[in-house]
């Protein structure tokens, strides 16, 4: 009977889980190789399948995600090699295998033992760039490792003739694939690197599968390319494909074409170069020589004899000295203008002397002779007004017989009969003496004696 | 040898035309540069011409022996 209380009783999920963690714990991941069988992969586009060897199946699942990286097709019959962890799906007690990566079985373990040879060699330094030398810009002598018939080796020719018409290149014919490739790769190197004649190598090889190109990928290969003290430039299969050989080479170029493209110069660039510098060159001195002729023609021309000097120093002197007689005639015409100017003006307010004595006597001649012609004029006058005065007077009147009659006592001179009166006294004045009397008639009217 | 002597004096001529562009330079100097860069013209031009094709085959024998031999390519 079972004893219930001491019993360790599991459910189904818990001895479930147990499982899974057991499981889980114990396989985190693991390297599994087998075929695939049963293949699906629905609309989610996951991919369900069983992996199986002759004995055993489990089931495998690979997510989308990871499907991603694969470079094949998942299919049935399939061997291949992978990484997964083993898991329980609980819901139905199964367990499976989650793949994260997978590859082809017999390109796989290729592939790997490239990886880990590149590890190894690039751990040790072989592909590091402080090795890596330069090549030379132009190499005398190329030498060609590769096989003596294909298209690389023409490839390589036509390249170079093209770039370099005089090139010289040295074909080393090599098997670049099968038993010995690899040996007869590493014979050839070593040979060239004792006979010191070449400048630089180019190991090169047509496209093939990753087995064709094994013998690039060898390690004996590796090790020759990264002794050579001849720089080594690769052009080894198309241009995706990396060898071992590519990591080492001083140069890696994607095809053989593209090695001597790398390798040789092209002969009308590098001459075109020259002629530009030489150009240059020419260039920069007539420039310069004709600067420093100028500098010292304009130099000469500044630098003065003494003779010239002197010549300078005179036709300064003449210059001047014209000049000062210039400035002094000027100088005279205008004092010249000036005084005759101002004489004239002088000669304009100064009296005239003799002029005004002339005039003077003149006058005074003139007064003189007037004065002269007047006196006789008034003696002249004065002699007929006294002879008239004389006429005039009465006592010659009287003389000749003539009287004067006077009223009186007012002695008026009677001129008139009708002024006096009968009896009126007068007085008649004579030659001698006078007669008082009186009026004893008076006759009017004119009457003549 | 001759690869790395065209290479240097290509190199040289390049600076010494960069040297002389600069105009840093005295007449002296500069004749000088010159007269060194038509030298290194000369020379590389030389090299360039003097170079005559050849292609040819080196293998070696089963006894050991290295021959040179001209290689038909056409």
């Amino acid at each position: 009977m079972l004893d219930h209380e001491t019993a360790h009783i599991y459910s189904v999920s818990l001895l479930t889980r147990e499982i899974k963690t057991l499981l889980e714990d114990q396989f985190p991941f693991v390297w599994i190789t087998g075929e695939i069988s049963n293949c699906a992969t629905p609309a989610s586009g996951h991919s369900y399948f069983s992996l199986k060897d002759d004995q055993a199946m489990i089931s495998g699942v690979m997510f989308k995600n990871q499907k991603r990286n694969l470079k094949f097709t998942l299919e049935s019959g399939l061997k291949i090699m992978g990484l997964a962890r083993v898991s329980v799906y609980e819901p139905r007690g199964t367990y499976q295998l989650i793949f994260e990566h997978m590859e082809p079985e017999g390109a796989g373990s290729l592939q790997k033992a490239f990886e880990q040879l590149k590890n190894k060699l690039g751990d040790e330094g072989l592909f590091d760039t402080v090795h890596k030398q330069p090549i030379p810009l132009l190499p005398q002598k190329i030498s060609v490792i590769t096989s003596g018939t294909g298209a690389a080796v023409r490839d390589i020719i036509h390249v170079s003739v093209r770039r370099f018409p005089e090139c010289q290149l040295e074909i080393v014919p090599v098997a670049v694939q099968g038993e010995s490739a690899d040996e007869q790769i590493v014979c050839a190197i070593e040979l060239v690197n004792q006979r010191q004649q070449s400048d630089v190598i180019i190991l090169a090889r047509g496209g093939g599968s990753l087995e064709d190109l094994a013998a690039f990928n060898s390690e004996s290969v590796a090790r020759a390319v990264f002794a050579s003290e001849i720089p080594i430039v690769t052009g080894i299969g198309h241009e995706t494909d990396f060898t071992i050989a590519d990591f080492v080479a001083d140069v890696r170029a994607p095809t053989p074409s593209a090695a001597a493209e790398l390798t040789v110069p092209e002969k009308k660039y590098l001459k075109q170069r020259i002629d530009d510098m030489h150009q240059d060159l020419l260039s920069i001195m007539t420039r310069m020589l004709t600067f420093y002729h100028q500098k010292v023609d304009d130099l000469h021309s500044r630098l003065k004899s003494p003779v010239q000097i002197m010549t300078m120093f005179k036709q300064t002197l003449i210059s001047l000295s014209l000049r000062m007689h210039q400035a002094l005639q000027r100088r005279m015409f205008h004092d010249k203008d000036r005084l005759v100017w101002v004489a004239q003006a002088l000669k304009g307010t100064v009296p005239d002397i003799v002029l005004s004595r002339k005039q003077v006597l003149d006058q005074t001649h003139r007064l003189s002779r007037a004065m002269g012609h007047c006196v006789i004029q008034k003696d002249n006058r004065i002699q007929q007004l006294a002879a008239t005065l004389s006429a005039l007077n009465p006592a010659s009147v009287l003389n000749r017989g003539y009287s004067i009659a006077r009223t009186l006592p007012d002695k008026k001179v009677i001129l008139d009969a009708r002024t006096v009166n009968i009896q009126d006294p007068i007085e008649i004045i004579l030659a001698q003496g006078r007669v008082l009397t009186r009026v004893e008639k008076t006759i009017h009217g004119k009457d003549h004696i | 040898m001759a690869k790395t002597t065209f290479e240097t004096a290509l190199k040289q001529l390049e600076s010494i035309v960069k040297e002389m562009e600069s105009g840093d330079l005295a007449l002296e100097q500069t004749l000088k540069k010159y007269e060194t860069g038509i030298e290194k013209v000369r020379y590389c031009m030389e090299i360039l011409d003097s170079t005559e094709k050849k292609i040819t085959q080196l293998t070696r024998d089963l006894d050991g022996s290295i021959k040179e031999t001209p290689f038909d390519h056409e």
